[in-house]
């Protein structure tokens, strides 16, 4: 009773490398506030994933094995997580900030009458005081997440109802094995109790790994390249950057028409306009017509050889000196830093 | 396949994609009022979606049903414009501070006077808030199946058959109706407006609308009867409101935090280890990255 949880996914027989980032942060957690770390593992052939998961210094893992439990489907996982939550009494669950874990956690809280706080960015254990009702809450979940389009950064709480429900996304958590010989207690889930035939009444027709279309448009971040950059090999480096943060990668017209990345990734005049929070210009000197594309931007870093180069003047932040030997520098600071 | 009823969930929401600098004041933080009001993007995707239904299926009609502000009758003119049928206007003082589960509450009670229906179609997500969380919910309150991260809807025949956008891959499920889908970004863009359904409907509004009004107006919507947008306030849905606005929101905000760009003129970084990594930092602390 009262304990944290953590539901974990499954691919390919492994559990995501999300849900392991949550088992280290739910470890910390469970250690601050006296409790245990419980996991939630539902799918098929689960053995080599609850090998892993106990890594984690998971107390007790809940194990729902079943051919029918794998791939994910909505109906039976949160069937089998409500019931589950319903006799355990977590005070606070956790879950991916992923296409499952999204699809999963409102309909568990939904089923709960429990808050849910989506993609928080950190999670605390803090106090409040409702001036209201004049009452003292201690050991709250701090669900801490931007909103606003990232323009504000909100810290919500859930005093009343349990459990405190919030899901992160992949990478925001570090993940860390407590110890490989950690033993925790196996509990098997009896799944014929916990879902019904109405519970299997949506199926997979087909799964298939299949590349999503380019979509600079809406990307906060955007890494681009100009003909400075010299070379196709050398837009690596940038699609590199853009993976670390988060962002897609675009380019000049001018790389553009040199062959070094495709023309659906073309900023400016004839190509997107964008305005993403952080634009991170590479080697490029800003053409009228390529700013006329980007100038928006709510923050613009310019990195170039020549502290002459017109986009200098609109840029927030002016790096003089060389791609090549900036990026890779950006990368490994941002991995040092970040949480 | 027989004609379908087709539901709408849409949220106006203010445009947080184009904060750009004119957006921000002078302290650094965002003026709102300076976002316009728009019609939620992968809402206008799920629109488009339930538009492709009716023109396959003949006699088909798409609702809009929308939760907010009275202003918030501008996005169900909006789906007029573009295709639909008609409009219902959920707006209440008492709504006012829901969070997702009791936005999810009065939408669901709202969607069960609309029964029977088919599908259920709405974004994926608001920009506003980004959680994602209303659709699962609305589902989960109304017992149906929910098809979330939809792409394109293949088919609808006894089930209804859906490509689903995923972090690695697409996959394809079927559901039996009635379900509610979320529909991807992704998924086609929304057909424009057209001509001849703006100069029709652009006079429609809501009961509220119309008492601003002069009396030719009143006139007008007495003679054309479509012109008429639905608004349902809490007397009309049977709800309890110990479940709406802020009584029915589990999640309370403890505090927020502008997030505030420092940065007004160009500042010179040189490549070494010092600048770079004062510059990540910086980064990191102001949530610009990461």
């Amino acid at each position: 009773m009262n304990n944290i949880f953590v539901y974990c996914e499954i691919e390919d027989g492994q559990p995501a490398d999300v849900s392991l980032e949550l088992l280290t942060k739910g470890r910390k957690l469970a250690n601050e506030l006296k409790c245990q770390l419980e996991a939630v593992v539902i799918g098929s052939n689960l053995d080599g994933a609850v090998r892993e998961i106990m890594k984690y210094g998971v107390d007790t893992i809940h194990v729902a094995d079943d051919e029918k439990l794998y791939p994910y489907l909505t109906l039976p996982h949160s069937s089998i997580v409500t019931k589950l939550f319903e006799q355990e009494k977590p005070q606070i669950a956790l879950f991916g900030a992923t296409s499952i874990g999204r699809d999963l956690a409102p309909r568990v809280a939904s089923a709960l009458k429990s808050g849910l706080t989506a993609d928080c960015t950190s999670l605390e254990i803090g106090e409040h005081y409702d001036k209201k009702t004049k009452t003292q809450y201690d050991n709250l979940l701090y669900q801490i997440r931007p909103a606003f389009g990232g323009n504000i950064i909100a810290t919500i709480i859930n005093p009343d109802c349990r459990p405190q429900m919030a899901t992160v996304r992949e990478g925001v958590m570090k993940k860390e094995i407590l110890s490989n010989d950690y033993k925790s207690e196996i509990k098997k889930i009896d799944v014929s109790k916990m879902i019904t035939d109405a519970d299997m009444a949506v199926r997979i027709i087909e799964r298939h790994i299949e590349k999503q279309k380019v979509n600079i448009k809406n990307a906060p971040i955007i890494v681009s390249g100009g003909y400075g950059m010299g070379s196709k090999e050398n837009f690596n480096l940038l699609f590199e950057l853009a993976e670390v943060l988060g962002g897609e990668v675009g380019g000049s017209r001018a790389a553009v028409d040199a062959g070094f990345i495709p023309h659906e990734r073309q900023i400016g005049q004839t190509g997107v306009t964008v305005r993403p929070k952080l634009y991170i210009a590479c080697g490029i000197s800003g053409a009228v017509q390529h700013r006329a594309g980007m100038q928006e931007s709510a923050m613009i870093i310019s990195i170039n050889n020549d502290p002459k180069a017109p986009i200098n003047q609109i840029a927030d932040y002016t790096i003089t000196g060389d791609v090549a030997e900036v990026i890779p520098k950006m990368i490994k600071y941002y991995k040092k830093n970040s949480k | 396949m027989k004609a379908l009823k087709i539901i709408v969930l849409a949220k106006q929401v203010p445009d947080t994609r184009n904060v750009g600098k004119d957006a921000m004041k002078a302290d650094g933080t965002v003026n709102r009022s300076a976002l316009p009001a728009i019609f939620n993007p992968e809402d206008l995707n799920a629109l488009e979606q339930a538009l492709r239904l009716k023109d396959k299926f003949p006699g088909s009609t798409v609702s809009i049903l929308t939760m907010g502000p009275g202003r918030a009758a501008e996005i169900i003119r909006e789906g007029l414009y573009r295709g639909a049928d008609n409009g219902y206007l959920i707006t209440d003082k008492k709504f006012a501070g829901s969070d997702t589960l009791a936005t999810s509450y009065t939408i669901s009670q709202a969607v069960k006077k609309l029964a029977p229906y088919d599908i259920i179609l709405c974004g994926r997500q608001a920009i506003d808030g980004d959680t994602a969380q209303v659709g699962p919910q609305i589902a989960e309150k109304l017992g149906i199946p929910q098809i979330t991260y939809a792409e394109e809807i293949i088919s609808v025949d006894k089930e209804i058959v859906v490509k689903r956008r995923l972090e690695r891959g697409v996959e394809t499920v079927a559901a039996p109706l009635p379900a509610l889908i979320t529909v991807h970004g992704s998924a086609a863009p929304c057909r424009a407006r057209n001509a001849k359904r703006l100069m029709k409907y652009k006079h429609a509004c809501t009961v509220s609308e119309l008492q601003e009004m002069s009396e030719d107006y009143i006139q007008l919507h007495k003679n054309r009867p479509y012109l008429h947008i639905d608004e349902w306030t809490v007397d009309d849905l049977d709800a309890d409101e110990a479940w709406l606005g802020l009584n029915g929101s589990p999640t309370k905000v403890k505090k927020i935090v502008n997030v505030v760009f420092t940065a007004k003129e160009s500042k010179a970084l040189t490549a070494s280890d010092a600048d770079i990594e004062a510059l990540m930092i910086e980064l990191i602390s102001n949530h610009t990255i990461g």
